[in-house]
């Protein structure tokens, strides 16, 4: 590609041509700070936090850095006196319409706004102060609540909710001053088709949008003695905990989650890992079925509920194409309810069961239907990576300082097979391996045609006459299920997660400034861990797991039987577009 | 001034300020709401300009304004944004006496800006017909026990806290007895 010539602030740098002034600032070692900007999803130089000066001959104007290209021999001026005055009056603008109530929010110092703010020097955070409109706090879904009067109208969750996920059930309403982000005709979140996958909050730069926060529930849970609380932890936390403690992306913390939640007082630290290995030992069996008897293909996972509520709500018609297990974290309270209640002599109703998810749609997916396999809900509370991060915080737990630990016996036990399925690909390759292993006897661990971060991914495997595709993001998920109702799709399994590269990216996550994500795949960095984590392990096929193996001799018989399904599978609802 | 190439003539009845804050309030109401300088710089103009047309403005907010003003000019995303402050910014220049007597004097010299107005009768010219109190909507206006010299009948007055300025006595009064101030 064509390269030019660009100045910013007397620094000389090639660039390719189109290249962003943004960008070119980047590669010249000078960051221009954003707050709509989302790369390739929401570049609309909306905020005007980016503005710089540029002169392309005619003298220096204001333009907008994040989407305007350089021209060539353009000088660009990233932190001149105008530029630095200009920001810090929009940033004071917008500070009129905020409420400013940083002491109790839940973004405090992990905010754009306010660091933006802390860097511009805005003295006088009420210079501009006029009349704001007052809006109610929505908290209407099931994961999360939205208080408009901290949004700064930046559009990134619009855009990430449209483009990234295909699903738009918010946007701009009204116009002018009284715009405000919510749903068609103002209706709640929680009565529109909202998947409940949460990208919205893990890129709100603010805390206009937040999860609905249970750790107090869960503490106060701890505190009674009458109750048994376990956790469990999905596998992409470990990938992404220690962000919340200035960790760097992709550092692997599973030893101090660990050694952490045991001082947060629960009594036996599992991993969802280890029914992570269940599931593949039940969808492997579904999926065989199947194509022994002629049943509904492709096979759908159901692990993600964001896909799941996705496809309840736009594609009602293909619900049988998805697999009836529940999703580990059901699978993971179920088995514990049941199985681990009985086998330690407890009343399940004395069992208060904790999920930490990366995910939001978790939340939503613990008051489902048809969860409660031993009469009472197989999860009790769903709690985010961000949640955890925060409970680790506030019972003063020097989280850096503490020494790895290892997860609880039987129900912690797992396999390298399991701790990929946060990333997307992971829960295709964990079933293949198995797969490939039962059909044909011989060993395949590393399916790299199925890992990495594109949308949608598609591999052969020859020997087993079995096409397989993997999508994550549910805009690319949709492309899959158009073809499927076209009947143009080849594939006989398909791996679908909500999030876009799978759960490591998951709603739940802890948030990462934009001016990072812009410059960073956050998703490969995180799934890194994983893939590292499984290369580790001294098993790497979930049929190999000597806690499963034992669980299906003593409890379950064999996957799919009578009682394997009343515990360990669900059914699913048809919904409509926008109603409950 | 705008930016739709029409000319607009006007007098000295014409208030600056309030010729401002009209075609501000016309900016506000079509800024689309996307990018903040216009959404958010555009009312906040609007509020000073209508604090000043209410004798509520102080000299910081002329700089205030000022400054707002260029820099929704030079921010903003589109070209409504960019020109909605032209007509503050012109005014400001051509007729800063007026934005400081409204300021400074709290008068409106133009005699527009109700807040700022006074009505007043001159009892030695009123003749006391009583027209203007008929045609008062606020029945502000009553009659006094003062007779002016060579007049027959007693003068009227205006009871400043329930006239609502409409200006109704003064297009009634025949004889030029009411000012507004």
């Amino acid at each position: 590609m064509e390269n030019i010539t660009v100045k910013v602030n007397g620094v000389e740098i090639s660039v390719p041509k189109g290249t962003t002034v943004l960008e070119a600032a980047h590669n010249a070692g000078f960051e221009i700070p954003t707050l709509c900007y989302m790369k390739e999803i929401n570049e609309i130089g909306a905020c005007r936090i980016c503005v710089t000066e540029v002169n392309e001959g005619r003298g220096f104007r204001l333009v907008a850095g994040c989407v305007y290209p350089c021209s060539p021999n353009m000088e660009i001026l990233t932190n001149s006196p105008k530029v630095i005055e200009s920001r810090k009056k929009t940033l004071e603008l917008i500070l009129s319409t905020h409420d400013r109530k940083c002491l109790s929010c839940v973004r405090s110092g992990n905010c754009e706004l306010q660091k933006l703010c802390k860097d511009y020097g805005v003295e006088d955070a009420g210079k501009y102060d006029g009349v704001n409109e007052h809006y109610e706090i929505d908290d209407t879904a099931a994961h999360m609540y939205r208080d408009n009067n901290k949004c700064i109208l930046c559009r990134r969750c619009v855009a990430v909710c449209s483009k990234t996920q295909g699903i738009g059930v918010i946007g701009a309403n009204e116009r002018g001053f009284k715009t405000f982000i919510g749903s068609a005709f103002n209706m709640g979140l929680g009565e529109t088709s909202c998947v409940s996958c949460g990208q919205c909050i893990a890129v709100c730069p603010v805390g206009a949008i937040a999860e609905k926060d249970y750790t107090k529930q869960v503490m106060a849970a701890i505190a009674d003695p009458e109750k048994t609380v376990i956790v469990q932890t999905a596998p992409a936390v470990r990938a992404g905990l220690g962000e919340a403690f200035g960790l760097p992306i992709g550092t692997n913390v599973e030893g101090k989650m660990v050694a952490a939640l045991r001082r947060l007082g629960f009594d036996k630290v599992f991993d969802t890992d280890f029914a992570a290995d269940l599931t593949i030992m039940e969808e492997a069996n579904e999926f065989v079925e199947r194509v022994q008897n002629g049943g509904t293909l492709p096979m759908i996972t159901s692990c993600s509920p964001g896909w799941i509520k996705f496809c309840e709500h736009y594609y009602p018609d293909l619900l049988d194409h998805l697999s009836s297990c529940k999703s580990p974290q059901q699978m993971f309270g179920a088995t514990a309810k049941t199985y681990w209640a009985e086998k330690m002599g407890i009343d399940p109703k004395n069992i208060v069961m904790v999920s930490i998810m990366p995910c939001t749609a978790k939340k939503f997916e613990i008051g489902r239907p048809d969860q409660n396999a031993a009469g009472v809900p197989d999860v009790d509370f769903a709690l985010t990576t961000r949640e955890l991060g925060r409970m680790i915080e506030r019972a003063g737990i020097n989280f850096l300082g503490l020494e790895d630990e290892k997860f609880d016996d039987p129900l912690g036990i797992s396999t390298g097979a399991a701790v990929i399925f946060g990333a997307t690909g992971g829960v295709m390759e964990a079933a293949l391996r198995t797969a490939y292993n039962t059909l044909t006897g011989k060993t395949l661990v590393d399916i790299p045609q199925v890992r990495g971060t594109e949308g949608i991914k598609e591999f052969a495997v020859d020997e087993l006459n079995v096409k397989v595709k993997v999508a994550s993001g549910l805009s690319n998920a949709r492309q899959i299920l158009d073809d499927i109702r076209a009947g143009k799709c080849n594939a006989q399994f398909i791996e679908i997660m909500a999030c876009p590269g799978g759960c490591v990216n998951g709603g739940g996550q802890p948030q990462v400034p934009m001016g990072i994500r812009n410059f960073t795949d956050i998703r490969a960095e995180r799934a890194k861990v994983l893939y590292n984590l499984d290369k580790e392990m001294p098993i790497r096929q979930s049929h190999e797991n000597p806690a499963i193996q034992e669980l299906y001799k003593t409890y379950f018989e064999k996957p799919g039987s009578h009682k394997a399904h009343e515990v360990l599978h669900t059914t699913y609802v048809k919904r409509k577009i926008n109603e409950v | 001034m705008m930016g739709s190439g029409g000319l607009i003539v006007m007098d000295e009845d014409n208030c600056m300020v309030d010729i401002a804050k009209f075609f501000l309030e016309f900016t506000v109401d079509e800024s689309c709401g996307k990018c903040t300088p216009c959404r958010i710089g555009t009312k906040r103009m609007w509020e000073i300009l209508d604090r000043i047309t209410k004798g509520k403005g102080t000299v910081e907010d002329l700089d205030k304004l000022e400054e707002l003003a260029y820099h929704v000019k030079g921010n903003s995303l589109c070209g409504l944004g960019q020109t909605a402050p032209n007509p503050v910014l012109s005014t400001l220049r051509c007729f800063r006496d007026e934005y400081l007597a409204h300021v400074v004097d709290k008068k409106c010299p133009a005699g527009v800006c109700k807040d700022l107005l006074s009505f007043e009768i001159e009892k030695d010219k009123c003749f006391g017909c009583g027209m203007c109190a008929k045609q008062c909507p606020a029945e502000a206006i009553t009659v006094t026990d003062y007779t002016a010299p060579g007049k027959k009948k007693p003068a009227y007055s205006i009871d400043k806290n329930k006239c609502v300025k409409c200006g109704a006595c003064i297009a009634t009064c025949k004889f030029k007895a009411i000012i507004k101030k």
